[in-house]
């Protein structure tokens, strides 16, 4: 069992969408939506706590898989994301991405987390915060007005060579900094 | 708070319209009104020009003037709280808006700074940000801001 203790939160992206939770919950949790806003990957998710999540591209392969820790629908949704689909990307350790679904009058809070285990580099930490506002705008887009927006995504500058160094020197065998 | 400590406050929305579209609604009171759950900025829009943030009574929230303008690609405010003492008592903080038409969108970026540490002022600004861009957006891509649920910081 994954021990959420150790998640310390790195990157929060909070946005407000006219659309009831359910609606928001269907648009996180299935494929035929997360292919239209998320980058054209598909999830695939075990609907329990402890089941099998993927993220994956549209020729089937995976790019992001992980572990459900929490599945409250329409409240909560928080599962483990390893980097698999990528050149030594699995080396990273994983990390916990939480999605929080509140009421606010008509329309609802969405607040994604991304929490580390481990003292991640601003380097790393960019490719969230790069990628989070674009899906998550895109999300916005497809539940209020019915089309996603075509964002061309790309690594932010200096994010390659981030991973690269952290797997030559895996910091995170060291005690965690916090 | 960024990992440096700095209070700073940045938020990255993507919005379906045009830079000059998103630059009229953010400096046009009648818009403002409408996205900003009504309140209003009021601004010559020159460098230097007096900026103020008017609550729906008409009484001001906020006041600072203009450092720096482009439109319709930049705009850098100083800008400090006029009704709350603990913010006030801050003095004033930097905020720009950065605008990078992208295709058929545009990619706003708001920064919000203070420099002093354990600000306040950056806190409260950390919750408004993303309900009023979420309106803002809301308007410039259905038509409909989102409405009102709970007062405004």
């Amino acid at each position: 069992m994954v021990d959420t203790t150790k998640f310390k939160p790195k990157t929060v992206y909070v946005t407000y969408i006219a659309a009831t939770p359910d609606k928001v919950w269907a648009a996180l949790t299935s494929a035929e939506f997360t292919k239209q806003y998320f980058g054209g990957f598909a999830i695939e998710v075990e609907p329990k706590a402890g089941g099998a999540f993927a993220l994956r591209y549209p020729d089937g392969r995976v790019h992001i898989s992980g572990k459900v820790i929490e599945w409250s629908p329409p409240r909560r949704f928080a599962c483990t994301w390893l980097v698999e689909g990528m050149k030594d990307f699995a080396e990273l350790p994983e990390c916990l991405v939480s999605y929080e679904i509140e009421p606010a009058g008509e329309a609802v809070r969405l607040t994604m987390t991304e929490a580390h285990s481990w003292d991640v580099p601003p380097g790393i930490l960019a490719g969230g915060q790069s990628g989070w506002p674009a899906i998550l705008s895109s999300l916005k887009s497809l539940l209020e007005g019915g089309k996603p927006l075509a964002i061309q995504m790309a690594p932010p500058q200096g994010f390659m060579e981030a991973v690269k160094e952290a797997i030559a020197t895996k910091p995170w065998l060291r005690r965690a900094g916090g | 708070m960024n990992p440096t400590g700095k209070p700073e406050f940045v938020y990255v929305i993507y919005i379906r319209t045009t830079a000059e579209k998103l630059w009229h609604a953010l400096t046009d009171p009648e818009l403002n009104r409408q996205f900003w759950f009504g309140y209003a900025q009021e601004c010559g829009w020159k460098a230097g020009s007096p900026w103020r943030m008017l609550k729906p009574d008409g009484s001001v929230a906020d006041s600072g003037e203009v450092v720096e303008i482009d439109p319709p690609r930049r705009l850098v405010l100083s800008w400090r709280n006029e009704f709350r003492p603990e913010l006030h008592a801050e003095g004033y903080s930097r905020m720009t808006w950065l605008i990078e038409p992208q295709g058929e969108m545009v990619r706003f970026t708001v920064i919000h700074e203070m420099d002093r540490p354990q600000s306040k002022f950056i806190e409260a600004v950390s919750q408004g940000w993303p309900q009023v861009l979420s309106s803002l957006k809301s308007l410039l891509e259905t038509g409909e801001s989102l409405r009102r649920w709970q007062p405004a910081a």
